[in-house]
């Protein structure tokens, strides 16, 4: 298996949308290096023919009557926002001024 | 007048149903034990006073009877607590109060079950020792200068300092079985979907399976039997009758094993672990021996590979699950000053709110599911999911459980694996597979080495839970209790 190096740490980071300080890259970089090589072990024995198992249980679709039930109020949903201005979230702005 | 906070769940719950003693009594007095102790025990991210006593008060005035009426519970913070912190022991959620309550919340409260309070953990329970807490490690009761085990240390620690009668965890790949063995205290993980994780903080989907903590096999098979149970919220919860684990317990307490044969994994040998653990895991099969168990050796080729493929599965699951967690409904924000982007502000919060282990998860999970290496990371290790489930269900044709020692070594101390992440993983080598196979296991104090507690852990086919509490209470009965020094 491919050793990880600094600059593909700071690209998955990048896309896991971590900003991460130098320091960290440093650090990361040589320990997901030694557990990238330690676990790379899997691929010594799991051949093609063998399915993979994502759940233990069968995964089934949970459907409920379709009758309304209470939900929870604008003031529940909005009480851990980081931001909310007229009833709404708040989020930080999309689009540049010139768009 | 007896001190309340040492005697056992059942124990508690027959004193408050028979008025020798109230619920408000009984919860004043591990109220009181938090606040004489947690200074240095550190078990507990916030305890609900007001909310335990009103509980109690309840249970008091006849409004709620069962079998835990009463009994004051902890609660891991990683489950939703309505209108009470729920952090993840997380920068990112610091002061988060849930809007609802997770279904295993629900029945402690409709079981009367006052809970004192949210319990430390590593940061989204990712972690083996609770040092990866952003509110500071826990201690372990037994030793302050080292580990309570993790990600659950708050949750075990509150046992073993006797702050807690019962609590709850959660087992991720040994979350509630690895406290257990290093502060004494017993922890079972139920059969995947046989408990609800409707409410809990999502780490690793497939994995995650909440259960029960307490100090005797009894009390955490009672515990077992209130939160257990079918869920139509959680789309993998097994709509099947529970195992009567409390009744499995009480006749494995009349330490009769004849007929049960154990299973010792071979492969399990050479791993490395302390003498100390060895020879009482030993020790204590010997001891099953003479209750009339027979010990035979299995081979489960492939458990060499399940530490490898949890470390892909459960990191690949998680960058997905904390993908949530940017800034925008809930939690922490962090650079949203006006001059930067969404984007900007989402990699800043995350950044600003998730410690090391979480980032360092975050990052391999990315990796393993990127294109290129999705087939050579997470597509192998989802194959070797499936072997391990077959050295399981094979190994199961020929005995009924199966044993091991719970963790390779005792509570290390503070920093010792901190440094290199790998050597911390093997803290969960004996654990790790029941979860890839999504079986029951239930760790049980078996002896004492260089002063520390031992665990011995016993796995069981799915939705045999019943089976493994049986031997343990067998077990149990025969090694007897261990209790930390004074605090």
């Amino acid at each position: 298996m491919a050793a990880i190096s600094r600059e593909e740490v700071a690209h998955l980071a990048r896309l896991s949308r971590l900003a991460v300080t130098e320091e960290e890259l440093d650090r990361f970089a040589g320990q997901l290096d030694v557990i990238l090589q330690s676990v790379a072990r899997v691929g010594e024995v799991a051949a093609e023919d063998i399915p993979p198992t994502s759940h233990s249980v069968p995964l089934t679709n949970v459907y409920r009557e379709d009758v309304p039930t209470p939900s929870l109020s604008q003031e529940a949903a909005l009480s851990g926002a980081p931001d909310a201005f007229e009833d709404r979230f708040r989020v930080p702005r999309i689009l540049d001024e010139e768009d | 007048m007896t001190d309340l906070t040492r005697l056992s769940a059942a124990s508690l719950a027959s004193k408050i149903a028979s008025k020798e003693v109230s619920a408000v009594e009984v919860t004043t007095a591990h109220l009181d034990r938090i606040a004489a102790v947690d200074e240095r025990v550190h078990a507990f991210l916030h305890v609900d006073r007001e909310g335990a006593l009103e509980a109690a008060r309840k249970v008091d005035n006849g409004e709620i009877t069962g079998p835990l009426a009463g009994v004051p519970i902890a609660v891991k913070d990683v489950v939703t607590t309505k209108g009470v912190p729920t952090t993840a022991a997380s920068k990112i959620l610091e002061g988060w109060k849930p809007p609802y309550d997770a279904t295993i919340v629900e029945r402690l409260k409709q079981a009367g079950m006052p809970i004192l309070g949210k319990t430390n953990m590593d940061e989204f329970a990712m972690g083996s020792s609770t040092e990866y807490s952003a509110y500071g490690a826990t201690n372990n009761p037994w030793d302050l200068g080292r580990i309570p085990g993790g990600s659950g240390g708050g949750s075990s620690a509150a046992l073993a300092a006797f702050e807690a009668p019962l609590a709850i965890g959660t087992d991720t790949g040994g979350s509630i079985r690895q406290p257990g063995a290093v502060t004494g205290t017993v922890g079972a993980k139920p059969t995947y979907g046989g408990t609800s994780r409707y409410g809990l903080i999502a780490f690793s989907s497939s994995l995650d399976t909440p259960g029960p903590c307490g100090r005797t096999v009894e009390d955490t098979a009672l515990l077992h039997s209130v939160m257990a149970g079918y869920d139509p919220r959680d789309s993998t919860s097994i709509n099947a009758p529970v195992p009567d684990v409390v009744r499995a317990a009480q006749i494995g307490k009349n330490g009769d094993l004849s007929g049960v044969k154990l299973g010792v994994v071979k492969e399990f040998a050479g791993d490395g672990s302390e003498p100390g653990v060895l020879s009482s895991f030993h020790e204590s099969l010997e001891k099953l021996v003479k209750l009339g168990a027979e010990i035979v050796e299995v081979s489960c080729p492939h458990f060499q590979y399940a530490l490898p493929a949890y470390y892909l599965i459960a990191p690949s699951e998680a960058s997905s699950n904390l993908a949530r967690f940017d800034g925008v409904r809930y939690g922490l924000r962090a650079g949203d000053d006006g001059s930067r982007s969404l984007e900007e502000v989402m990699s800043l919060t995350r950044e600003a709110g998730f410690g090391p282990e979480v980032k360092r998860r975050i990052i391999i999970g990315t990796y393993a599911l990127s294109s290129g290496y999705y087939d050579a990371y997470y597509g192998q290790a989802q194959k070797v999911r499936t072997l391990i489930t077959r050295d399981f269900q094979s190994a199961f044709e020929k005995v009924d459980v199966l044993v091991s020692p719970t963790t390779p070594f005792v509570a290390f101390p503070f920093g010792s694996r901190t440094s290199d992440p790998y050597q911390m993983y093997l803290a969960d080598l004996f654990t790790i597979p029941t979860n890839l196979y999504g079986g029951p296991a239930i760790s049980v104090p078996c002896g004492l080495s260089e002063g520390l507690p031992v665990g011995f852990q016993i796995m069981a086919p799915t939705m045999a839970d019943d089976r493994m509490y049986r031997v343990a209470a067998a077990l149990e009965s025969a090694v007897g209790s261990f209790t930390p020094p004074e605090l």
